[in-house]
C-alpha cells in the first residue's frame, strides 16, 4: 500500500484546501479567470436541469410525430423545442413500452445526459449503483422503490462511449386531459434515468 | 487498465444510498473544480480521454475515499504536472502556505482545444452489421480503455451502428484519434453473469470496432 499519511484528516477539508490552492495557482499563471469559473457554475445552477428533459418527454407524450422524430434524430428534435445544448455529446432516447423497462448507468465513470438532466445525483456516481445496476438491475430497482413485474424485460444501458442515454418513460394513466405543462411536471429526473416511474396526476395536485 | 474504476459487476459496496433534497454541489470547491476541468478541456490542456485516464490512475484506496470531485481534483493535478504547468510539489507547497519558485514560462497546451466534439466522419465501411453476433475481445490493456472487464470474452448482438468516434485507447495517450465506428451491443444477463443471472434482463453497451470480433 502506498503511503497515505496525508489523508488521515478530513478528506472534504483537504479537498477544499487543495482546490483553493490550485485555483490560485492557475489564476496567477493566467490559465483560468475566476469570473469565467463563476459563469460556468451559474450555468450549472440556472440553465441545466431535468426540466429540459421533462419538456421533451411531455411533448413526445402528446405529439406522436414529435416522438418519432425524437427517437430517430434526437438532436434536431430537441432543437425544435429550443432546448439549450451544453456539451453537444450525441443523445440517444430509449423508449419504455409495455413489457420493456429501460435504465441507464455508467459503470466506468459517471456519464450522464447532462444536457437534458443537469448534473447527476450522488447515487448515480456511487460505487454501489455503478457496480450493481448491470448485474442485478431488478434487485437494485426494487431497493430504490421500483418493483417490476416478472414478465417485464429490463434493458440496462451502460454508457461506455460518447453517447448519452435518456429514458422516455410511459405516459401515466389518468392524464388524458392534462396539458403539456401539467405533463412535464409529472416527469421526474429519476423517471428519465429509469429508476422510477413518472408521478401520477394526483401526486402533483397534492402539492408535490 | 484493470483499475478500481471498472466497477461493473463488483460485489461488496452495499445498497445504493439516496440523499433526499441533494444540493447541486455539496461544497463551493466542487463546482469550481468542475468548472476548472472544463476550462482546461477547452484550452487543450487535456482531452476527455486523457482526463478519464488520469482519474483511473488515482490510487485505488484514495479513489474510493475522496469522492467524485476529489477524484477530479487529483486527476487535474496529475495532468497539470504532466503538462509542465505545475512543477512537482508546487501545489502541496501552496496548500502549506509556502512559496515555491513558479515554473516560469507556461508551455503550449498538449492537445487541440476548443472543439470538444469527438464524432468523426470516416470513409471506411462498418465491419459489423445490425443483428450480427459478435464477441467482445479479451483485451487487458495497461492504458486507457472503454471496454469494461465484465464484457470481455462475452457474446452479444449488434443492435445499432453509431457514428464514428475518436478512439479513447489511443487519444488518451496522445497516440492519435484513430476514429472508428461504435456499436451498441446487447448482451443477455445470463451470458454476462452465468446461470444465477436475473431473468429477462439485458445490458446494452457501446463498444468501439477494435473491441469486437466476429463469431
Amino acid at each position: 500500500m502506498a503511503d497515505r499519511h496525508q489523508h488521515d484528516h478530513d478528506p472534504a477539508e483537504e479537498n477544499a484546501l487543495r482546490a483553493e490552492a490550485l485555483e490560485s495557482l492557475l489564476v496567477e499563471k493566467g490559465l483560468v479567470k475566476p469570473e469565467a469559473i463563476d459563469a460556468i457554475i451559474r450555468r450549472f445552477e440556472e440553465d441545466m436541469g431535468p426540466m429540459n428533459g421533462a419538456k421533451a418527454v411531455a411533448r413526445a407524450w402528446i405529439d406522436s410525430a414529435f416522438r418519432a422524430r425524437l427517437l430517430a434524430d434526437p438532436s434536431s428534435a430537441l432543437g425544435e423545442l429550443g432546448l439549450p445544448r451544453f456539451s453537444g455529446v450525441p443523445i440517444v432516447i430509449v423508449p419504455d413500452a409495455a413489457g420493456v423497462h429501460n435504465v441507464v448507468v455508467c459503470t466506468l465513470c459517471s456519464c450522464y445526459p447532462s444536457d437534458l438532466l443537469g448534473l447527476p445525483p450522488s447515487w448515480y456516481k456511487s460505487p454501489p449503483y455503478r457496480a450493481r445496476m448491470v448485474r442485478e438491475p431488478r434487485k437494485v430497482l426494487a431497493e430504490m422503490g421500483l418493483d417490476l413485474e416478472d414478465e417485464v424485460e429490463v434493458r440496462v444501458w451502460d454508457s461506455s462511449a460518447e453517447l448519452r442515454y435518456m429514458v422516455l418513460p410511459e405516459r401515466p394513466a389518468g392524464t388524458e386531459g392534462s396539458t403539456e405543462e401539467e405533463l412535464a411536471a409529472l416527469v421526474t429526473r429519476d423517471s428519465m434515468i429509469g429508476v422510477a416511474r413518472p408521478r401520477g396526476p394526483h401526486e402533483v395536485r397534492g402539492g408535490g | 487498465m484493470n483499475g478500481i474504476h471498472d466497477m461493473g459487476g463488483m460485489h461488496g459496496f452495499g445498497r445504493v444510498e439516496v440523499e433526499e433534497k441533494e444540493p447541486l454541489f455539496h461544497a463551493r470547491w466542487e463546482g469550481r473544480v468542475r468548472a476548472m476541468v472544463l476550462q482546461m478541456l477547452f484550452g487543450g490542456w487535456t482531452n476527455i480521454d486523457a482526463f478519464r485516464h488520469a482519474i483511473e490512475r488515482v490510487d485505488p484506496a484514495i479513489y474510493l475515499t475522496v469522492g467524485y470531485y476529489g477524484r477530479w481534483l487529483r486527476a487535474l493535478e496529475t495532468l497539470l504536472v504532466e503538462a509542465c504547468v505545475l512543477s512537482p510539489g508546487e501545489l502541496a507547497a501552496r496548500v502549506a502556505g509556502r512559496a515555491l519558485p513558479t515554473s516560469g514560462t507556461i508551455p503550449s497546451p498538449p492537445h487541440r482545444g476548443g472543439r470538444l466534439d469527438v464524432t468523426r466522419c470516416i470513409d471506411a465501411p462498418a465491419q459489423f452489421r445490425v443483428g450480427q453476433a459478435v464477441r467482445a475481445r479479451n483485451l487487458h490493456p495497461a492504458g486507457h480503455t472503454r471496454l469494461p472487464r465484465y464484457t470481455r470474452g462475452k457474446r452479444g448482438v449488434v443492435q445499432h451502428i453509431r457514428s464514428a468516434f475518436v478512439f479513447p485507447d489511443t487519444n488518451a495517450h496522445g497516440l492519435g484519434e484513430k476514429p472508428q465506428y461504435v456499436y451498441s451491443v446487447r448482451f443477455p444477463a445470463r451470458e454476462l453473469w452465468g446461470e444465477d443471472a436475473e431473468a429477462r434482463a439485458t445490458v446494452c453497451i457501446d463498444l468501439f470496432e477494435d473491441y469486437l470480433e466476429p463469431i
